[in-house]
């Protein structure tokens, strides 16, 4: 069976939504403002004679017509790197600002961890975390062509992940410190919204899966509210319909942990649903609907989910 | 036995902060701070003001890492910033990365690659670039992007030949702009 079956009765035009999967992703790049322009950026890709299309919601965010992006000049700048279009809205549901300090749970390979570098505009602590130390080169590799520098790299485990590294035991120390302003979890899950670009992700599902990466996102979301001050935000992101991955995971964390969801701006032009309250034999907080769905026919994008939380206490 | 927790030797497993000037060296070879802002403003003639926000770090032997705020000293992690410069051996060395992101502004030792030559650099490829009179050792490569100098990597220029010293990673075989 295509477990995409199971979200028709929460999808607005199920035709449509399954038209959409079956169809490939365009080609999309993000300019790289740490640095260059969009401007040049363009003026570059003009010169080249590379065809692309500004999208409609965001400057940066090019659709290229018939290119990879590897083969140009300004990516060989780190002017370009190529990312979805729709995993750029973890990072402006964040909104980092320049001297804060962030971590980014789940970095690896680093176009969201790079997006919220250039919107601090590279100034201020962001840690780019990931278990995964294979992955840990991809990440490094892609900061460093696009001349990131204010990334510290760890490799832990996000469930527990330890603050000790940077002084929490020695606050007297210059540059200790022990909460982060933001962190963004973009969790490991069952990917069934990147299906129009690896249809496999859809063969190798199973709900065993599922209740498997639910736990692991519960144990690192909890994580990420405890080493956030207060006030601060958390970003909670998956690129899977699955309420099991999404609703469930913040109704788990809202009980345990002291924090709340809050709305956040998704760009003008950019269509999404709110987060559902039932899901089977299941109800969730009400305050899920603030959470926002992406499925693929709104913008013809891949499938998402994007939630923010505003730490208490 | 080593011990693994003097301050006087360089450990390869942790970053360590750079002494602000040569007099306030402990470990044998670590550069300082000073030292190196010194060194791109002789070298690429940039302003040292370009590094007044970032603090240098050593992780193993002459590996240094510059990051753009305060950081606890040491301190165990996989990367802190960006890798700038290869020292401890007779010829200090930037980055490919360093190069590209703080280079736009360099005034000397900046070798300017027609497209062709541009193509053949980031290819990995040497040259033979008879016609350069400057310096000898590394040099940025550039060439013209979008109406501006842009740096492209480095290059180390030696008996009239220009190596490129692009990693293998960061090679691409890209089209002759004209």
């Amino acid at each position: 069976m295509n477990p995409l079956q199971r979200y028709a009765p929460l999808v607005d035009d199920e035709e449509a939504f399954f038209e959409a999967c079956e169809r490939p992703l365009p080609s999309v790049v993000r300019v790289n403002t740490i640095k260059t322009t969009v401007e040049r950026a363009r003026e570059a890709l003009d010169d080249e004679g590379v065809a692309y299309e500004q999208t409609d919601w965001h400057p940066g965010i090019l659709k290229l017509e018939d290119s990879t992006a590897g083969t140009n000049w300004p990516y060989f700048h780190g002017w370009l790197h190529g990312q979805e279009e729709v995993s750029a809205l973890p990072a402006i549901a964040l909104d980092p600002q320049p001297g804060e300090r962030v971590w980014d749970t789940c970095a690896a390979p680093g176009s969201k961890t790079t997006q919220i570098a250039a919107m601090m505009n590279d100034e201020g602590v962001l840690v780019g975390n990931d278990n995964n130390l294979g992955r840990l080169s991809a990440l490094r590799h892609n900061a460093e062509r696009l001349g990131v520098t204010n990334l510290v790299v760890t490799n832990q485990d996000a469930r527990n992940f330890s603050m000790k590294p940077f002084g929490e035991q020695n606050p007297e120390k210059p540059g200790a410190f022990d909460q982060f302003d933001r962190v963004l979890v973009d969790a490991p899950c069952s990917c069934e919204g990147t299906c129009r670009k690896n249809p496999d992700v859809l063969d190798e599902w199973t709900m065993n899966h599922v209740q498997s990466v639910a736990g692991i996102q519960k144990g690192i979301l909890r994580r990420a509210v405890q080493v956030t001050k207060p006030g601060g935000s958390v970003v909670y992101s998956t690129c899977t319909f699955a309420p099991e991955e999404n609703e469930a995971v913040l109704d788990f964390v809202l009980e345990r942990e002291d924090c709340e969801l809050v709305e956040w701006d998704v760009p003008d032009a950019f269509e999404a649903s709110p987060g559902v309250t039932e899901w089977e034999d299941d109800e969730y907080d009400p305050s899920v609907t603030k959470a926002r769905r992406v499925y693929p026919h709104q913008n013809d994008t891949g499938g998402f989910f994007t939630a923010k939380l505003e730490v208490q206490g | 036995m080593r011990d693994e927790t003097a301050e006087d030797e360089n450990w390869g497993q942790q970053f360590d902060r750079l002494p602000e000037t040569p007099e306030d060296r402990v470990v044998e070879g670590r550069p300082s701070r000073q030292e190196v802002v010194d060194w791109w403003e002789e070298r690429f003639g940039l302003d040292p003001e370009t590094f007044d926000h970032y603090t240098f770090w050593e992780k193993g032997a002459g590996k240094i890492w510059a990051f753009p705020a305060e950081m606890v000293d040491p301190i165990q992690v996989e990367g802190l910033g960006m890798r700038i410069l290869r020292t401890r051996q007779r010829h200090w060395k930037p980055s490919t990365n360093a190069v590209q992101r703080f280079c736009r502004d360099a005034t000397k030792n900046v070798i300017e690659l027609s497209p062709g030559e541009a193509k053949a650099f980031v290819a990995g490829h040497d040259q033979q670039l008879d016609w350069w009179e400057g310096d000898w050792g590394y040099l940025v490569a550039a060439h013209e992007l979008a109406g501006e100098r842009e740096p492209l990597g480095v290059g180390l220029y030696l008996h009239g030949e220009l190596r490129s010293t692009v990693p293998k990673g960061r090679q691409e075989d890209l089209k002759k702009l004209d």
